[in-house]
């Protein structure tokens, strides 16, 4: 009995032991997300104590009739998107990543986001809707159905026989190149009150944030999580490449196909609620793949995480970096994720990619 | 259980790569070495065995015809490993070869850990379980490969060059190991392998194709591998030697040109 403890004191009890450090940092991630979420709500233009704004959070009903308002109206539903907008933008990124074996893919990379900045576009310069109905939402939903109108072309190109993934991440280049010039068509002949409107538009903003947005992407998350996590074992499985993947018992095309579609349903909705914010998609993963690896039962949620942590934090930054102004969210995730990324890569050991 | 094949055929694209092969029986805790000229269709073959390309023709397990199975089911019971792996994965040597165990069978916690942990004991693999595959050398990765062919418990394991990246003394560890796994196991074994020695030494079985994709010979190395066949299918001239107390010898002489002589 004693040698077999001996035995198995080796590298099954350094995985597990392994296991539970990224658990861990899962754990202490999640924990500092809802810190960071608590300090979003609490530092804004009223300069409200940090007890008071906790209390107005947990019971409304007796907290001072403003502060309750301003908490829950106002800074709650900003602060929450934040964090959901994160989880959907990285969870996003990650898959995308995974499936296309590309370092680079993200929804930005692959013209989803492109896509939906035309659709927009099109609704804020000649307020033409490519859906019939749905006049109040315009904006949002153009946006939502020329992203997922972009991967839909992905993926048909990738269903032709013999196209590598790589064909379809040109593809996806080749799509963002395109919907930016027709961008580009619309912000020339725009009128100079819808242009200033466009440019708001695609920095990204948090501002015109509202509960019922905020429940749509919370439940497009919950829609495709659970199957990101069903199907854990065979992304991780897609890492070791299509054919041995395939070898393994695995319909590499089916996976695709499901994948790129949640993938996209998360994008567009983030995207069309937000506009583009760009960087989380990409640099999530990139941080929870040094961090952890890329086995998806424990990449996917830190990948998820750091995006909501990050986008959190920047939501912060966006209201104190000048004191009295708000400036666009889009216009920070690169400044704020850059210098920690950056040190992550050089501390490292391990490769970014391959 | 017995594979067999009968009137496999495979067309990539518009070539004919492999041509009505027939009559190959790989059996249980025997190993096959499935050996050839380039492009005579060895990894294809495999490949079609496996389910991974499309071809025509019956491959039997026992009574059971594989194409009436689900493709996840047929890669439970015959599993093929590709010639080479290029994976950039940031997984651990354990979480890869974990990895490969969930992928056909049901969870089983703490048993699962100890079969990966006594697998990695077997290949010499333990020092490297908490590397990523990103950091192995293409020796180590081919034997990663291996237990991860192993840990899945497959009735056939098809090998593509599994030797290919190893030096000669990992080159007879792993075939060793591989003769004892099956006879061990009851694995039907196949190998695709370019030392003919090699393939003499540990095969019980040879399927040599030729060029065209057709079978040339079956049967045991004594009767497959002879000095007329290599001049025939090979283009080369060779010495075959069986010593009583000493692995058998294939030496490649000198390759023959077009009229059936050597190059200068």
């Amino acid at each position: 009995m004693t040698t077999a403890v001996a035995a198995s004191s080796s590298s099954a009890d350094r995985y597990l032991a392994r296991r539970r450090r990224h658990y861990v940092l899962i754990a202490l991630t999640a924990v500092l997300t809802c810190l960071s979420l608590l300090a979003d709500v609490a530092i804004g233009p009223g300069q409200y104590p940090l007890p008071a704004v906790v209390a107005a959070i947990v019971a409304p009903d007796s907290a001072p009739a403003t502060l309750a308002i301003v908490v829950w109206e106002i800074r709650l539903p900003v602060a929450l998107m934040a964090v959901v907008v994160g989880l959907a933008l990285a969870s996003a990124g990650a898959e995308m990543q995974t499936i296309l074996d590309n370092p680079l893919a993200d929804p930005f990379t692959l013209g989803i986001s492109a896509a939906a900045s035309f659709g927009a576009a099109l609704a804020i310069v000649l307020g033409v809707g490519v859906l019939p109905g749905g006049e109040a939402l315009l904006t949002t939903l153009n946006a939502f159905v020329m992203a997922m109108f972009a991967s839909l072309l992905i993926w048909l190109v990738s269903r032709l026989r013999g196209v590598s993934v790589q064909t379809m991440v040109l593809m996806g280049i080749a799509l963002m190149f395109f919907f930016n010039a027709l961008l580009g068509i619309l912000q020339y002949v725009a009128s100079a009150q819808s242009l200033q409107q466009l440019v708001f538009w695609s920095l990204g903003s948090l501002s015109r944030t509202s509960w019922p947005k905020v429940g749509i992407i919370a439940a497009a998350l919950a829609l495709t999580l659970p199957v990101f996590f069903v199907a854990g074992w065979r992304l991780t499985a897609l890492r070791m490449g299509d054919l041995q993947a395939r070898a393994m018992g695995i319909d590499v095309a089916r996976l695709r196909l499901l994948m790129l579609l949640c993938c996209s349903l998360l994008a567009a909705t983030a995207v069309a609620f937000v506009g583009t914010i760009g960087f989380i998609g990409l640099v999530g993963p990139h941080i929870a793949r040094l961090l952890v690896g890329e086995d998806q039962r424990v990449f996917l949620p830190l990948s998820a995480l750091v995006g909501a942590l990050l986008m959190s934090l920047t939501s912060i930054a966006s209201k104190t970096l000048i004191p009295g102004v708000l400036l666009p969210i889009g216009i920070l995730t690169a400044l704020i994720g850059l210098p920690f990324f950056v040190s992550l890569i050089i501390k490292s050991r391990r490769e970014v990619w391959g | 259980m017995t594979l067999t094949v009968e009137a496999l055929s495979v067309t990539l694209g518009r070539t004919p790569v492999l041509q009505a092969v027939t009559g190959l029986r790989a059996v249980p805790g025997e190993v096959t070495a499935l050996i050839g000229p380039n492009g005579a269709g060895k990894s294809t073959l495999l490949k079609a065995v496996a389910g991974l390309v499309r071809y025509h023709g019956k491959v039997h397990l026992a009574a059971q015809d594989l194409a009436g199975l689900t493709h996840a089911e047929r890669a439970r019971r015959v599993y093929y490993l590709p010639q080479e792996s290029t994976t950039r994965a940031a997984l651990s040597v354990f979480e890869a070869v974990l990895l490969a165990r969930r992928t056909t069978h049901p969870a089983r916690g703490r048993e699962d850990l100890a079969r990966v942990e006594r697998l990695l004991h077997t290949l010499a693999l333990t020092p490297l379980a908490e590397r990523d595959l990103g950091q192995l050398s293409g020796g180590q990765r081919q034997r990663v490969a291996i237990a991860q062919a192993i840990v899945r418990e497959p009735q056939v394991l098809m090998l593509d060059e599994p030797t290919s990246a190893l030096d000669l003394h990992h080159q007879l560890q792993v075939l060793a190991w591989l003769q004892a796994t099956a006879r061990e196991q009851g694995i039907g074994v196949i190998i695709a392998i370019h030392d003919l020695s090699l393939a003499a030494r540990f095969a019980d079985q040879l399927w040599m194709l030729g060029a065209g994709g057709r079978v040339c010979a079956t049967g045991s190395p004594r009767v497959v591998l002879t000095e007329a066949r290599l001049r025939e299918v090979y283009a080369i001239h060779a010495h075959v030697e069986w010593p009583a107390d000493e692995p058998p010898r294939v030496t490649p002489l000198a390759a023959l040109n077009a009229l059936g002589g050597t190059d200068p």
